[in-house]
């Protein structure tokens, strides 16, 4: 064991090897040196003339989390407010609000007055894609916030959208919720 | 014959383990107090068992008897019990001697799963946009004792959605359980029965009777035990989620019945109130009426500033003013039934020394024989029992009038009342130097000299003693307008009294409240001694909790 009374215990003494000719005349170092070079003058340049030239972003990337809307137009979220309670840093402020009586989408009942997420809270950590009930918010592929003032920097309803676009959907919940309603309306039980 | 009025315990054995719990308790009940709880949707510890839900369903047994010997039959030394071929309620059992329940036997979860699932056959499962999810007892007891997944194929019933059953509650049918509180609350506590369920089968819906609404003035407290998200309250919905908001305990300043409340709010917004349980007072129940009363925070006619004279001033200058003019003799004071035991205390003493005659105005109504009285103020009893008045409260300030045309008074403090709804028009009030401690803005204020802002019931905490003679705190649910102090502080000042031990000074000067902390009260109040009270004229007549005196 290394102690003080026995400093030389885990010492181990390695024997140099003599160097041989081509080593002593350096040549192979020189030459692999130059290969490397020249590898490098004919090879295509890979630097991005960032922010002239985007990188492409693979599509399960972490961006900017946006609120989308269904294939008919339909504002997805309902404002449940799971996203504002999960967020971990409380990035996400929404002032919920009722669907009037006579809009398309009355049958939903519930959609935000007001959503915004401030992105300089905001940590990116998709907490409130992986929470929300309605698949309505997602962290797309847009990485770059730039803003010159802390109210730019927070998205609101508006621009979450704008930001979102249009999320294809299978499920339909609540459209085919409404169908069966006014099926059994009818009387068809 | 011995009278004991604690009631006998017994010996009740729950899954083996034996516990004592109060002879004759509902099963329910008693095993919550010992700490099980047994998951129920349609029993409410304050209305009728109506036995419907099935939820509470548990195994029951008892010791058995020789039937020749009487004796009990042992078995490897122990009792032996006979269980109950079959599960029953829970709710509709009362605790006898000797019962043995089991609460987590085979049978019981396979009961409690096959409820739960019957319950969400045709439930909308709509939680995102329930304002229920969070205090839900179904989204509870479904993830607790649920199967945690659906083997229904068929199409859900529809039912009507967004109901309008009176001004106050929108009911959502599809989300009912048919559990019937809310129509035995209607027709037992409420006394308007008008809720009923309609149609059979799957297709039982619950309703209002053709041409009636669901309006009195006790109507919310349907949502309130409404287990599901079924009734709403129309105010209330869609405005937040529960789990935001943070809950403050509070009185119903209605009436003088005192109804214990919880304030929900989030970062300074008050969003709804309910009533808060005291067996004492309101058991689990309140009026509509008072949950609308957040409201005053947000009016537009707040009084933020203090003034003298109409202009703008610090509250140091405007404290300054109001102690000069106080100085200068003749006083004349009107306190209220709306301000808490240690203002009305402060005021008091002020009283004293200015040697100021006193006024309490009285604010009657109609009682409803449940929880609002007559006597429309929180606190008169606290001015008698800090001594700012010792008469009934006055139907008139025609003597106050009489003294301020006589020129007998110089300086009139108001404190939280509006002398105009009591015929003192700002040209009377002009005769005098007016302070007056307001929260909101009225013809009293704009005649003001000088005018010192307040806070609301629900900007500042403090005692308030119920037409029962019930000291009960309320706490601070939200931070008042910037700069606007207590009450207490500002009286504080103007008594010259350091209000640090306010409630020290309060218990050694009022024997009432001798020994007294009103900061450190139990949650369901201290009762007083109202015995130097028995022969007074108090306007009260009978409420859910409280009967007047008999006077001969
Ligand atoms: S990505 Fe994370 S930090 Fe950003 S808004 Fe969503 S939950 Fe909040
Ligand atoms: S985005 Fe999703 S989780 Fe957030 S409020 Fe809307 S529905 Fe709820
Ligand atoms: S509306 Fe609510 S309280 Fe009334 S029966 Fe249905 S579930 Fe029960
Ligand atoms: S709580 Fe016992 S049957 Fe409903």
């Amino acid at each position: 064991m290394l102690s003080a009374d026995n400093p030389t215990m885990a010492i181990k003494i390695v024997e140099r090897r003599p160097l041989s000719l081509a080593e002593r005349t350096y040549l192979p170092q020189i030459l692999a040196g130059l290969k490397v070079t020249w590898d490098n003058m004919v090879r295509p340049p890979v630097t991005l003339q960032y922010p002239d030239e985007r990188p492409t972003i693979p599509q399960n990337y972490r961006g900017v989390p946006t609120l989308v809307r269904d294939p008919n137009g339909r504002e997805k979220c309902v404002s449940c407010q799971l996203c504002e309670f999960v967020c971990p840093p409380k990035a996400i402020r929404i002032t919920p609000g009722s669907i009037t009586e006579n809009a398309e989408n009355a049958h939903v009942e519930k959609a935000p007055q007001e959503f915004e997420i401030n992105m300089l809270r905001c940590i990116y950590c998709g907490l409130c894609q992986e929470v929300c009930p309605e698949e309505a918010i997602w962290l797309q592929t847009q990485y770059s916030m730039t803003g010159t003032s802390r109210d730019q920097m927070v998205n609101n309803k508006a621009r979450l959208y704008e930001l979102g676009g249009t999320l294809p959907d299978s499920h339909h919940k609540w459209d085919k919720k409404k169908a069966e309603a006014e099926k059994q309306a009818d009387g068809h039980h | 014959m011995v009278t004991d009025n604690k009631p006998s315990l017994v010996t009740l054995t729950v899954d083996g383990v034996e516990h004592q719990v109060p002879a004759g308790a509902n099963l329910v009940d008693a095993l919550g107090k010992i700490g099980k709880e047994v998951p129920h949707y349609c029993y409410h510890p304050k209305l009728p068992v109506a036995g419907n839900c099935r939820m509470c369903l548990v195994e029951l047994g008892s010791p058995l008897r020789d039937r020749a010997t009487n004796e009990v039959i042992l078995e490897n030394g122990k009792p032996k019990i006979g269980w109950q071929p079959k599960p029953a309620i829970a709710c509709a059992t009362n605790v006898t001697p000797g019962l043995h329940v089991r609460l987590n036997s085979p049978t019981v979860k396979a009961c409690r799963e096959g409820v739960t699932e019957m319950l969400l056959l045709n439930h909308p499962l709509d939680c995102p946009i329930c304002d229920q999810a969070g205090e839900c007892k179904l989204q509870e007891f479904s993830a607790e004792y649920g199967r945690g997944y659906s083997r229904y194929v068929d199409e859900k019933n529809a039912k009507p959605k967004h109901t309008r059953l009176g001004p106050r509650v929108t009911l959502d049918d599809e989300r009912c359980i048919l559990c019937s509180r809310c129509v035995r609350f209607s027709s037992e506590i409420a006394k308007d029965p008008v809720l009923g369920f309609v149609n059979r089968g799957s297709f039982n819906t619950l309703t209002c009777f053709p041409g009636r609404e669901l309006a009195n003035n006790y109507s919310l407290n349907t949502v309130d035990i409404c287990p599901v998200g079924a009734l709403t309250s129309t105010d209330f919905r869609f405005k937040m989620r529960v789990w935001f908001l943070k809950q403050t305990p509070s009185i119903d300043t209605e009436s003088s019945a005192g109804a214990n409340t919880t304030v929900w709010s989030r970062e300074g917004k008050i969003y709804r109130i309910t009533p808060r349980q005291n067996d004492a007072v309101n058991d689990t129940w309140m009026a509509d009426s008072g949950r609308e009363l957040y409201k005053i925070v947000e009016a537009p006619n707040r009084v933020t500033t203090a003034t003298v004279k109409q202009s703008q001033v610090t509250l140091d200058v405007a404290l300054e003013a109001a102690k000069q003019a106080l100085q200068g003799g003749k006083v004349a004071i009107v306190g209220s039934g709306h301000q808490s035991v240690e203002e009305q205390w402060l005021l008091a003493r002020i009283a004293q020394a200015t040697a100021a005659t006193t006024y309490v105005p009285a604010h009657l109504g109609k009682a409803d024989g449940l929880l609002i009285s007559e006597d429309r103020t929180p606190n008169f009893r606290g001015a008698l029992v800090t001594q700012l008045t010792t008469r009934p409260a006055d139907a008139n300030l025609n003597a106050l009038k009489a003294d301020i045309d006589a020129g007998k008074v110089q300086t009139l403090l108001i404190c939280r009342e509006d002398l105009a709804d009591f015929g003192l028009t700002p040209s009377t009030l002009a005769k005098v130097r007016t302070i007056v401690l307001a929260t909101h803005h009225n013809t009293t204020t704009a005649a003001a000299e000088i005018v010192i802002p307040a806070l609301t019931v629900f900007e500042r905490s403090g005692t308030f003693i119920n037409c029962q003679f019930r000291l009960q705190s309320f706490a601070q649910a939200v931070p008042g307008p910037t700069g606007v102090v207590p009450d207490t502080l500002s009286l504080g000042r103007l008594a010259n009294v350091e209000v640090a031990n306010l409630w020290q000074a309060i218990a050694t000067s009022t024997p009432t409240m001798a020994g007294l902390n009103g900061r450190l009260l139990p949650a369901e109040g201290v009762q007083l001694d109202s015995t130097p009270w028995a022969s007074f004229s108090f306007p009260e007549s009978k409420l859910l909790k409280f009967a007047p005196v008999a006077r001969n």
